[in-house]
């Protein structure tokens, strides 16, 4: 005798400890196996692209530390980019290693942050989320140190970073380089060849190369199927031609790739900040530019940068006036989510947020 | 097992990572940028540069010229300087905007009222209160290795980058780095 089922819709967010943010999912279940997926958008929209074009060029760098909070650092620097080449200014070299720097420590606290949320997903609570949280305090304490500030740091500027490190910060840094060594070995000996963690991510939720390109998925999550794509390598921006890194690869692209990928990248990001610190010469931080500035009428420019989900882009067009005519951010998150559908249907339940939570989604850059 | 267990053991021996906050405290950055702005009514002009720049514009300022002396520049009067804190983010951009190291950002971080009203740092709180100003974007003060909130507050006399060695000492640096001369000392 068979029983007769039929298929279910569940509204997983958008208020759910396990959605990282509000991101609300409607999803039909035969069962325990997906049968359809559709993402619900826009719970956290503010408007980011409209109050941009109400604030003059500098004042739009406080906006972007608050798309994707996990990465002010690295959002910055997209926005910077954006104007500097508006502008066609450049950085002095300290200022673009400062640039660098900074924005690799922050993609190092955003992979852990990643990383511990995604394993936190496949149900171990708390432990490896406070070994990742542990290192990212550390970070978050040099960026306070550097900026005054330890999430929404607004360090950067067209033409360089605000101000020059104090006194303290490389003694400090040079402390965390040394213990993170450490820390790091923790967290890999704890999770790269963790038994569950292989079971339940190994081949679960593959992304084929060629619809991640089709997608336009960047990021660890391209990288991860294969593809040997980082912006950082095809087209340098600050220091990063001056510094020697590989890019990780997976192979499958599931989601034990794409979590691989990123903690091979911490390593990376890693071996980028021992050569900054080792390369940087003192010098000024910052072109000296009016505190008010304007762009050519007509002027258009696109910056681009790695960050940590993907590629970040601000597409900006000046009218001439203090403030951007059109501020379009291109953000690595939303265009991840449209992988959704391939990652999730037919898998199972208790896969779905594992899933979701590889991707590493932040809801603050999906609506901006 | 035995490996595992001494794991646990040398970390149970570990000092651990937690403050348990409102007894002990951890101390902050010299540059954090905090909620008890710094005001220095002798430096400030009025100029109201603090309050155009503000990404939310969240600081009002009134001024009338002043009666005394308007003819020989003196500075205006200024009626109201109030910041609605509720909405400030902290981004210190008016810091950033003074041009004559009026205002600074403060170094706490624990501004709980009551009232929504009383959110808003008026002029006369401005006057009273403690000067213990955050070094953010004042490297000036990063020179004489203080720490806001420990030892004494500071006056306007000694926020001011003019006489500061390191003012002088940084624009040497920017001239060098311009490739200029640096032999036409500071007066
Ligand atoms: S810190 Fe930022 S938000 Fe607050 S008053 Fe100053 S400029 Fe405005
Ligand atoms: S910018 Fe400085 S001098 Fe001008 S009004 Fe504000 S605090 Fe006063």
């Amino acid at each position: 005798m068979t029983i007769r089922t039929e298929p279910m819709t569940v509204n997983v967010g958008p208020q759910h400890p396990s959605t990282h943010g509000v991101f609300r999912v409607r999803i039909t279940f035969d069962g325990e196996d997906i049968v359809e997926v559709e993402p619900v958008l826009g719970y956290l929209h503010r408007g980011s692209e409209k109050l941009a074009e109400e604030r003059n060029y500098v004042q739009v760098v406080t906006l972007t530390d608050r798309l994707d909070y996990t990465s002010s650092m690295i959002n910055n620097q997209a926005y910077c980019l954006a104007v500097e080449q508006l502008l066609g200014i450049e950085p002095p070299p300290r200022g673009k290693y400062l640039r660098t720097l900074a924005a690799e420590l922050q993609r190092i606290a955003s992979h852990l942050i990643a990383v511990g949320f995604f394993v936190q997903e496949l149900g171990a609570f708390g432990t490896p989320l406070m070994y990742t949280f542990r290192s990212r305090e550390r970070i978050l304490d040099l960026f306070e140190m550097l900026c005054g500030a330890r999430v929404t740091v607004s360090y950067m500027r067209p033409g360089g970073v605000f101000a020059d490190t104090p006194a303290d910060f490389w003694p400090a840094l040079e402390q965390f380089l040394e213990d993170f060594e450490g820390e790091l070995e923790e967290i890999e000996n704890l999770l790269l060849s963790n038994e569950i963690l292989m079971v339940r991510t190994r081949g679960v939720s593959p992304l084929p190369a060629d619809v991640a390109i089709n997608c336009s998925v960047s990021g660890p999550v391209l990288r991860a199927s294969g593809v040997n794509w980082d912006w950082r390598k095809m087209a340098p921006y600050d220091a990063y031609d001056q510094v020697e890194f590989d890019i990780p690869v997976g192979q499958n692209g599931d989601n034990y790739d794409r979590f691989w990928v990123r903690m091979q990248e911490v390593r990376q990001s890693l071996r980028i900040v021992r050569q900054c610190v080792a390369q940087i010469e003192p010098g000024p931080v910052r072109q000296e530019l009016p505190l008010v500035l304007r762009a050519a009428p007509g002027a258009e420019a696109y910056g681009r940068v790695e960050a940590s989900k993907g590629e970040l882009g601000f597409f900006l067009v000046s009218d001439g006036g203090v403030s951007p005519y059109r501020c379009k951010i291109r953000s690595p998150s939303l265009i991840n989510l449209t992988i959704t559908e391939h990652l999730l249907l037919g898998w199972k339940l208790a896969d779905m947020i594992v899933s979701l939570g590889s991707v590493d989604i932040n809801m603050g850059e999906v609506d901006r | 097992m035995v490996k595992g267990l001494a794991v646990t053991l040398s970390n149970l021996m570990r000092k651990p990572f937690t403050t348990s906050y409102p007894e002990q405290r951890i101390r902050q950055h010299p540059r954090f940028r905090g909620e008890e702005f710094t005001w220095y009514e002798e430096r400030c002009t009025g100029c109201a540069s603090c309050a155009k720049y503000c990404p939310l514009g969240i600081i009002k300022i009134v001024t009338s010229p002043s009666e005394t002396a308007p003819l020989q520049g003196d500075k205006y009067r200024l009626e109201t300087f109030d910041i609605e804190l509720q909405r400030c983010m902290f981004c210190g951009l008016c810091v950033e905007a003074c041009p004559y190291d009026a205002l600074f950002m403060g170094s706490g971080f624990e501004e709980g009222q009551y009232k929504r009203t009383d959110l808003v740092i008026t002029i006369d709180r401005l006057r009273q209160a403690e000067k213990n100003p955050s070094t953010w974007f004042r490297p000036q003060l990063e020179g004489m290795d203080y720490r806001p909130g420990e030892g004494r507050p500071l006056g306007w006399r000694e926020v001011g980058r003019e006489n500061w060695r390191w003012h002088q000492h940084e624009k040497a640096g920017m001239r060098l780095a311009a490739g200029r001369d640096d032999s036409e000392g500071e007066a």
